[in-house]
């Protein structure tokens, strides 16, 4: 198994942290993986991308994600740009953060391959209490990929946040995990 | 001998020697003094930092050393920093010494100003004095910002001299808000080493502003070494005076009206001045002592 | 028990300087370096690390700062980046020529103008002479061992040393990195205690103004403990090994065994390099890949003994020497002068100013020098 994961988002909405999070639930189930984001300078509001590669075997390649298995877009607001299906074939994934369905995201994407939505912003408010998606995002991706086990992405969390967050915030987030992974829709 | 005899004989200036005899600085340096006499004042515990200035001759070529206590040399503008990094180094082994920063006033006033600003800003626990003559005397006489307003240098010749005045390096010190900052000079070796005995139990970044004679540069008598620095004062040119937590006090009030002339007329490197220049030069002085006086009545200012 | 974290290129520089336990840093923050100087002044701030933090206003009083912690004789690090390393440059002589085994990690970003943000390796080869030991590294992992590889070999010679990591490629990206117990590490590195320090009781005059009776001599013992120095890095990285289970080497050799053309690179592109070599022996291709990791002292001895087996070299430099070649080139060739095994070497320019270094580069660039002429400088993917 070799995946890249590529995330598109906007500078501020935790796109490098769920980049992160799915890396740290990997090495935790003994895969080998690299995680990174768009190299430049990020700003807030801007979009900007992530990226994951994931893989049974020792990663060495250090280039660019060009040819992503899966891609996740954290912010609805950016599915009408081209760059979100750059580089995905029609094998691949894509997973939209989105309230309707997922041949709205196609009629707004062209995009031909498998997609999946949840409408992970409502979830967010539902359960964090603000609209981070990027919890919710990997939820999603660990229902559609099962590039790791749920309760792995939990513990991912808990390592993660708990420290910083506290731990009100954490089991928030593991919540809106959980709700993605149950609710995205194919 | 009476009571009052001994009292007036009382030495205030310590009989330790750190510094050895034989060194290699002009006829008259000021520089050299403040030196003893600072190593007086503060004592066996204490390591010197040196940037590139007449003192890295001063103290001796490789392998002898000028001083008993240990020294690091160091690239120009770098004195504040290398003592930063030195008193940081010795207090997590913890060890203990007075960290002395030593820089002439090329590599305080203009090429070292970054890095002493920095050291103070962060209120390093050092003492750093500036021994001030005035020019790049180790290059050979070349204009700095602490050469005054007037002067004749390599660099600022007769046909045109120094047309800027002396950046005020007290008041950029006292800015910083550091515990203590002074000034002295070669001349008033009791209160030079007064004030670094003060300095010395003071914790925090410590300034010094030290006037030094440099027949060399000054076009002056060597003889002079005492005697013009105690000019500089009188005619208040260079004033006295302290910054002790924000409180000014100016240690010595010339109670004659000495004009500018008598310490200027003296000096080769101020020969080609007119009437006029010294009168620019004379009202620079008074306003400068006016506002000085004023700032100590208003009290702790910072 | 050792753990292993997933982090950054940086932030495996900072877990290096904290587990080596250095103990004053004096840093100034530059993209892409940043967030070492972040973790590591939340280190000081908690008591993990300690050391004293001293945030200065420039890298030049970066330098300068760790250069007086030095000479009181404590364990010295600064890390920095491109202009940064620039403005250090008359510091980083003066480290090296007073015998301060500073230890600096320098994240590889292109000069400027035009800025540039992203990696090459003009800044730190611009600081070969300066007396630093340089090590290129190609993996978070590598960076994190290097720096306690460094502050070792370092503090055996009194020479500085550099750990270079390219911008982003490292910096940036997420890795596992496995560290070991502090208890083996502080065996591994004991307390520096230097033979020469700023001591009120046995004081010395250090960097005196030295005539020509004697500067050439100081010189000299330098470059004599450049010597010293190689041979150290090989005996520290084959404990390293031994202990901790991570063979690097002065110049590591992968798939060169039966190897009839060898490829010669160093920092991050060297792994990508490692994929191009699978891909091209599956197709029947004999080749294999020499991995500089080592610049300053320069590993004559592997470089000659690698030329010695193969028929071809081929060098890819993220830098430019102007006027002349790629500089990792011209090091190569004049290392195999007058040797007896002179196979051809091809020089190739690529990735400059982060210009990513793909897979396809990597074999397209071995294809090319199977036609190109090799008196020429051969730019890669050059638009113009």
């Amino acid at each position: 198994m070799f995946v890249e994961v590529r995330w598109h988002g906007r500078g501020g909405q935790g796109v490098v942290t769920a980049s992160e999070l799915l890396a740290g639930a990997a090495l935790a189930e003994g895969k080998y993986l690299q995680a990174f984001p768009e190299f430049g300078p990020e700003r807030m509001g801007a979009p900007i991308k992530a990226f994951t590669r994931i893989s049974d075997g020792p990663i060495e390649i250090h280039s660019h994600v060009y040819t992503p298995d899966v891609v996740v877009v954290l912010d609805p607001s950016l599915l009408e740009n081209p760059a979100i299906t750059e580089g995905l074939s029609d094998e691949g994934k894509l997973i939209a953060n989105f309230s309707g369905t997922p041949d709205e995201v196609r009629k707004i994407t062209k995009f031909m391959g498998r997609i999946y939505t949840v409408d992970a912003t409502r979830i967010a408010m539902e359960t964090i209490g603000r609209p981070i998606a990027n919890t919710c995002c990997v939820g999603a991706l660990v229902k559609v990929t099962g590039l790791v086990a749920l309760e792995q992405a939990e513990n991912q969390i808990r390592q993660m946040l708990e420290s910083k967050i506290g731990k009100k915030g954490t089991d928030a987030n593991i919540e809106a995990l959980r709700r993605a992974y149950n609710e995205v829709r194919s | 001998m009476s009571k009052s005899e001994k009292k007036m004989m009382r030495a205030t200036i310590p009989e330790e020697e750190y510094m050895f005899p034989g060194t290699v600085d002009c006829q008259g340096c000021g520089a050299a003094y403040a030196m003893r006499l600072a190593l007086k004042a503060l004592g066996p515990q204490t390591m010197v930092v040196i940037p590139a200035c007449c003192w890295s001759i001063i103290a001796g070529p490789f392998p002898t050393s000028a001083l008993k206590m240990p020294i690091y040399h160091t690239a120009f503008e770098t004195a504040a920093a290398v003592a930063s990094g030195l008193k940081a180094g010795l207090n997590i082994r913890e060890r203990d010494a007075t960290v002395l920063a030593w820089a002439g006033d090329g590599g305080t006033f203009d090429i070292g100003v970054q890095a002493l600003s920095a050291a103070a800003e962060r209120d390093e626990d050092i003492i750093y004095v500036c021994y001030d003559n005035e020019a790049y005397m180790n290059t050979g006489i070349q204009r700095s910002s602490a050469t005054p307003w007037g002067a004749w240098t390599t660099t600022t010749p007769r046909k045109h001299p120094k047309d800027r005045p002396k950046k005020n390096m007290m008041e950029i010190m006292a800015a910083h808000k550091i515990p203590y900052v002074a000034s002295a000079t070669v001349g008033h070796p009791e209160d030079f080493v007064r004030k670094l005995k003060k300095a010395k139990e003071i914790r925090g970044t410590r300034f010094f502003h030290v006037l030094a004679t440099c027949p060399t540069g000054w076009r002056s008598p060597p003889e002079l070494m005492l005697e013009l620095p105690r000019l500089a004062v009188e005619t208040r040119v260079f004033p006295l005076y302290e910054i002790e937590n924000g409180v000014y006090s100016i240690n010595r009030k010339p109670k004659q009206n000495i004009p500018v002339a008598e310490y200027l007329k003296v000096q080769g490197r101020f020969r080609h001045l007119t009437d006029q220049q010294i009168q620019y030069i004379q009202d620079h002085v008074d306003e400068t002592w006016e506002l000085l006086l004023k700032k100590e009545k208003l009290g702790r200012l910072f | 028990m050792s753990t292993v974290k997933v982090i950054t290129g940086n932030h495996a520089a900072s877990f290096g300087a904290r587990d080596s336990r250095a103990e004053v840093i004096a840093a100034y923050p530059i993209t892409p370096q940043t967030q070492i100087v972040e973790l590591l002044s939340e280190f000081c701030a908690d008591g993990t690390l300690k050391a004293k933090f001293i945030k200065v206003e420039s890298e030049h009083s970066a330098m300068a700062a760790c250069i007086g912690a030095s000479a009181a004789g404590a364990r010295a690090y600064t890390a920095t980046s491109a202009h940064g390393l620039a403005l250090m440059h008359e510091m980083l002589h003066w480290a090296a020529n007073g015998r301060h085994p500073v230890v600096m990690a320098n994240v590889n970003r292109a000069m400027g103008p035009p800025w540039s943000i992203w990696t090459d390796q003009n800044d730190s080869l611009a600081q070969r002479d300066t007396g630093w030991l340089q090590f290129y590294c190609e993996s978070n992992q590598e960076v994190y061992d290097t720096t306690m590889i460094a502050f070792k070999v370092c503090e055996q010679v009194l020479l500085p040393g550099m750990l270079v990591l390219d911008a982003f490629i490292l910096s940036h990206t997420y890795e596992p990195v496995e560290m070991p117990d502090q208890e083996l590490i502080d065996e591994f590195l004991p307390p520096f205690d230097p033979p020469y320090k700023m001591d009120l009781k046995d004081p010395h005059a250090f960097g005196a103004l030295t005539t020509p009776e004697w500067y050439m001599e100081l010189r000299y013992l330098i470059q004599e403990a450049h010597e010293k120095a190689l041979v150290k890095v090989r005996e520290v990285e084959k404990e390293f090994g031994e202990t901790f289970g991570r063979h690097y080497g002065p110049l590591e050799l992968y798939r060169c065994d039966d190897a009839e053309e060898v490829i010669l690179i160093a920092g991050s592109t060297a792994s990508t390099t490692k994929d191009a070599v699978d891909i091209m022996r599956k197709e029947g291709r004999k080749i294999g890949l020499a991995r500089i990791k080592l610049f300053r002292p320069f590993p004559n001895k592997e470089i000659r003994d690698i030329a010695s087996r193969v028929n071809k070299m081929i060098v890819i430099d993220r830098n430019i020497s102007f006027g002349n070649q790629g500089i990792f080139f011209n090091e190569i060739k004049a290392s195999l002068y007058q040797t007896k095994h002179t196979p051809p070497v091809y020089g190739f320019v690529a990735g400059l100013g982060g210009r990513d270094m793909k897979i396809d580069d990597i074999t397209g660039i071995v294809k090319q020098a199977e036609t190109c002429n090799i008196e020429e400088i051969l730019w890669w993917g050059v638009k113009l």
